[in-house]
């Protein structure tokens, strides 16, 4: 039987403005991070609500990072305010409901930042492999 | 037993109706069986007498029937509530859920009410229930000697943590102002945090999975007023019950939990109409927890104007990695 090597899909929710920004300086600077990094852009990110990060679990993700610009410098002067405080909760519940803790994320990363992206993604990537495959919040009838 | 009579509320709602005050009653009226009681709009003093109770089975929270019924009524209708109906009166208020002017409240002191799994679980076969001040006095279809039991261990959970004795809203109050309760209405959830993340998995799969589906705990809620509701969407995957996988389970009730978070008055409603006994109140007590802890002590409903905390924020909230680790790496 051939094992498959395991390697954690990791999605990665992206604001416009300076995250994916980021994430573009990490690739122009050449910056090596993982490719199990899907990266998702939204226009802020105050746009994510919390379906968003259970339908990633719910198909196949194995980590879900939300990234957005630094407190204070939210392209909307404030959505990245209301996003610390609903993902604090939204990662507190799934915690309270026994899914691993290390499978969420909050970053801020600004436009200016590939290293910090890259080195964020590296981490990240790291700890969730450690965890393995998400076994709790999976939907067996989206498995490949 | 209850301190306030049927006979006083009974006497004030005949007597508002009679001098044109309010047009219609919401009140309680007996169902199929004396513990069944139900919610009912009473037009008239003549129905009012022949179908009026108020007992220890008056459980439900009126205030939600007001979203609807003050649309609908000609002139003010008459709404009788407990101290925990009133929280979810406030907040509905604040929400603009319904119009304050159609209304006419009267606050009802409240002695706790019961749960009537728990009646049931501990006599077999009711047939009649009576109050007296030794507690319920049971009568069953096998026995005539009826036995009585002290309501103290029949009571609803949310009456065994009862948060507040007291009325935050009202035209006029029936009974003493009471007062708020320091609750230990939190203990189970400082309890599950205190688990390993696998205990907590398994308890929660073992709870989650005995859900049907049958979204009582939705409809009841005081908090749920929406609409158009995302799980009656066909493409949110959990219109109907999916046996197939139990992420449904939790998706349902992360974001169930997740759309009342910081309005949920806690009044109880959703874990006493589950038909499974699901503990909703652990999953609503728990973002109410971490509210209090992480954003300062807020509780819905207590004022008419106030911002719920997750439509809110400060320059120097927690970071959510800070949350989740404030007891340190795994507690
Ligand atoms: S009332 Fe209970 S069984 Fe019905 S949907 Fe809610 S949790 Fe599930
Ligand atoms: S979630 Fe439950 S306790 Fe909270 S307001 Fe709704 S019915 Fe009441
Ligand atoms: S635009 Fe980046 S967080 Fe709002």
């Amino acid at each position: 039987m051939q094992v498959k090597e395991y390697k954690p899909l990791i999605v990665a929710f992206c604001c416009n403005w300076c995250s994916y920004a980021g994430a573009d300086l990490a690739g122009n600077n050449r910056l090596n991070y993982p490719a199990d990094v899907k990266i998702i852009r939204v226009p802020c990110s105050c746009r994510v609500n919390p379906m968003f990060i259970l339908r990633a679990f719910q198909r196949g993700a194995d980590g879900v990072i939300l990234c957005g610009c630094h407190p204070g410098d939210c392209h909307y002067t404030s959505g990245n305010y209301y996003t610390r405080r609903r993902m604090a909760m939204l990662f507190s519940m799934l915690d309270y409901l026994g899914i691993e803790r290390e499978r969420t994320r909050v970053e801020w990363v600004s436009a200016a930042e590939g290293a910090k992206f890259a080195a964020t993604m590296n981490e990240f990537v790291e700890a969730v492999s450690a965890l393995g495959e998400n076994k709790r919040l999976e939907d067996l009838r989206c498995k490949r | 037993m209850q301190k306030i009579t049927r006979e006083q509320l009974l006497d004030r709602a005949v007597a508002l109706l009679s001098d044109g005050t309010v047009n219609s009653v919401l009140g309680w009226q007996k169902g199929e069986f004396d513990y069944d009681v139900t919610p009912h709009i009473f037009k008239s003093a003549d129905e009012l007498k022949e179908g009026f109770v108020w007992n220890d089975f008056c459980y439900a929270n009126f205030s939600k029937y007001l979203v609807l019924k003050t649309d609908r009524i000609e002139g003010k209708l008459l709404v009788f509530l407990k101290p925990c109906d009133t929280y979810s009166f406030n907040q509905l208020l604040t929400e603009h859920r319904f119009d304050r002017e159609k209304v006419y409240a009267i606050g009802v002191g409240c002695e706790g009410m019961v749960d009537v799994n728990k009646l049931k679980a501990a006599v077999d076969g009711i047939s009649s229930i009576e109050a007296t001040e030794e507690g319920l006095k049971v009568t069953t279809i096998y026995d005539d000697e009826p036995t009585v039991v002290a309501i103290e261990n029949v009571l609803l959970e949310r009456c065994v943590n009862c948060k507040s004795k007291k009325h935050v809203a009202y035209d006029e109050l029936m009974g003493e102002e009471g007062e708020i309760i320091d609750s230990a209405r939190f203990d189970e959830v400082a309890a599950l945090e205190a688990m390993t993340a696998d205990e907590r998995f398994a308890f929660w799969q073992n709870e989650l999975s005995k859900c049907i589906r049958c979204n009582a705990c939705r409809d009841a809620c005081p908090a749920c007023t929406c609409e158009n509701c995302v799980f009656n969407n066909p493409n949110s995957g959990v219109e109907t019950k999916a046996p197939v996988t139990s992420f449904e389970e939790q998706m349902f009730h992360i974001i169930r939990a997740y759309h009342v978070a910081g309005r949920c008055t806690d009044c109880g409603e959703c874990s006493r109409v589950c038909p499974q006994n699901i503990p909703l109140h652990l999953l609503n007590r728990k973002f109410i927890k971490d509210i209090n802890e992480c954003y300062g002590d807020y509780q819905a409903g207590e004022e008419v104007g106030m911002r719920a905390p997750l439509v809110d924020y400060t320059l120097e909230d927690l970071e959510p990695g800070e949350v989740l680790n404030r007891r340190g790496e795994d507690a």
